[in-house]
């Protein structure tokens, strides 16, 4: 019952088009989670790279990045925006940045102490400086992991952004609060369908880019590296 | 060790999923105390409501009841679930509220209406003891400078400046209230913001005069704190929510009725919002501000 009502929601154009339509809500949705995506990345993949490629640090990032985890997002979220100031975009996206670091930073961290030994010392051996080492053969030996830690971001990211609406923002966390203050289901259960699609989509988008982006000598351990995760 | 790094990254990011998802049926592991003579006593989850919960219990045990307490079990839903599969016995609820819940086309707001409308409404085997004077309704409020500098006491005083105005409410007021305010009181705002349901999102948005009206709840502790002034509803737009004990019709015999009705004859919606403040300001506990309650107004506990 509750099934064919949801399906009726959501294949009523209405609730699609319009001023707080669902259109409008999955592209502010999309936005928060790349900006806060992109955010994340830049601080977390040169971390990880050079703790990764210095060995130095280790077990102080991947223990800082942990805790990170343990922080709730909502919580960081409304505090920021208490002190900040509220109806502003910035708190929303350092808090759901703050949930992206931790699987971007173990990615490459991860991504770069994965490289064998033989291989790294094999290019010391050759005449490679320390950045080319980095450059030349760590990264592209790392960007499985990589991407497999920027696609649990994403994925962690997209799934979250719905707290937006928490602190009077918008995204698909908005059909969800608000259809549940009104008691109308369908709409709480649609939204959460539209999230749940969203992430699966872009799940699916970022894995094609890790098989473009992978070098071909690599794919096998992309395959490992799947079957692990 | 990167099997072993992987494994162990992937088990955190399990944790952390499974996380968020706990919680589950609060009442799954109650006894029911159907036939133990236990009155369980429960809230939804929000504090005004528990501190209604620990009022009634505490009156309940002065009329010689065994009172268990099931505290901030969730939302309304989950509740009358709870009072019909009998793992709970008493609950404070709010008349408007409710009757919307149990009968989604209604359109009373007059305070004896709505209960009247809602005696009629509320399922076979519960039933509604006397409502309070106390209500914890929506409610505009604006900040005292606002008040004094457009002289604004009521809704109606509000119409004719709407226009100027920026309205904070909960997302889904604009769909529920944005045409029947323009009807009543002929009030369109120049925008309405999403804020949150008169949380803190709401009050700091008038605070800063990101907001020049904001949709409260009468009870709420920040109107007084920040002086923010009440607008009247003259015209009874918002339904009325006062507070109501909802009850297994069967739980409760006349002494223990008649003590939650000496409850509601003496909580108005002043003496509420005090109470209240002392719970969210002051940080005390429930059940003692419910005792003090109950002592001031001489009913045992």
């Amino acid at each position: 019952m509750i099934f064919g009502e949801v399906f009726g929601w959501l294949t009523t154009a209405a609730n699609w088009t319009g001023d707080g339509g669902l259109l409008q809500r999955i592209v502010e949705h999309l936005r928060y989670t790349l900006i806060a995506v992109l955010g994340a990345a830049l601080v977390a993949i040169p971390v990880g790279l050079a703790v990764g490629h210095t060995g130095r640090g280790g077990t102080v990032i991947v223990g800082l990045a942990n805790a990170m985890r343990a922080l709730p997002t909502l919580g960081v979220i409304t505090l920021l925006s208490l002190q900040l100031g509220v109806l502003r975009i910035g708190p929303v996206l350092f808090g759901l940045g703050l949930l992206a670091v931790p699987p971007i930073l173990a990615g490459a961290y991860a991504g770069v102490q994965a490289v064998e030994r033989d291989v790294v010392d094999a290019a010391a051996g050759v005449g490679m400086t320390s950045w080319q080492r980095l450059w030349r053969v760590e990264v592209p030996i790392a960007t499985p992991l990589l991407l497999g830690g920027l696609r649990g971001a994403v994925l962690q990211v997209v799934a979250t952004t719905t707290v937006a609406a928490f602190v009077g923002l918008g995204g698909l966390g908005r059909p969800l609060i608000d259809g549940q203050r009104v008691t109308d289901y369908p709409r709480v259960a649609g939204a959460a369908l539209v999230v749940a699609a969203l992430a699966v989509l872009l799940d699916l988008l970022l894995a094609g880019l890790q098989r473009l982006v992978v070098p071909g000598g690599l794919r096998l351990a992309t395959r490992t590296v799947q079957r692990a995760g | 060790m990167n099997k072993a790094l992987i494994a162990k990254l992937t088990a955190a990011v399990t944790l952390v999923a499974l996380a968020g998802c706990s919680g589950g049926n609060p009442l799954q592991s109650s006894t029911t105390g159907e036939n133990s003579g236990e009155i369980v006593v429960g809230s939804a989850d929000f504090n005004e409501n528990v501190l209604l919960a620990e009022i009634y219990a505490a009156a309940l045990h002065g009329a010689g009841a065994k009172v268990t307490k099931k505290l901030s079990v969730g939302t309304r839903e989950v509740i009358v679930k709870g009072l019909q599969d009998k793992s709970l016995a008493v609950v404070p609820e709010y008349t408007g509220n409710l009757l919307a819940y149990l009968d989604k086309s209604a359109t009373q707001t007059q305070p004896d209406e709505v209960y009247n409308a809602l005696k009629s409404k509320v399922p076979t085997g519960l039933a509604v003891l006397d409502k309070a004077q106390a209500e914890d309704s929506d409610v505009l409020v604006v900040t005292e400078q606002t008040a004094t500098q457009n002289d604004l006491a009521t809704i109606d005083d509000l119409s004719r400046k709407c226009g100027g105005f920026v309205l904070g409410a909960a997302g889904e007021w604009k769909q529920r209230w944005e045409a029947k305010i323009k009807q009543l009181y002929g009030c369109t705002f120049k925008s309405i913001q999403t804020t949150d349901a008169g949380g803190p999102v709401t009050v700091e948005a008038l605070k800063s005069g990101q907001v020049q009206v904001a949709n409260l709840f009468t009870t709420a502790s920040a109107i007084d704190a920040n002086k923010f002034r009440k607008l009247e509803d003259t015209k009874r737009m918002y339904p009325a929510q006062n507070v109501v004990p909802l009850i297994r019709s069967d739980a409760l015999n006349d002494a223990q009725k008649k003590a939650l009705n000496d409850v509601s004859k003496a909580l108005n919606t002043d003496l509420l919002t005090q109470l209240v403040a002392r719970v969210e300001v002051d940080k005390e506990n429930a059940a003692d501000v419910a005792a003090d309650f109950l002592r001031d107004a001489g009913i045992p506990s």
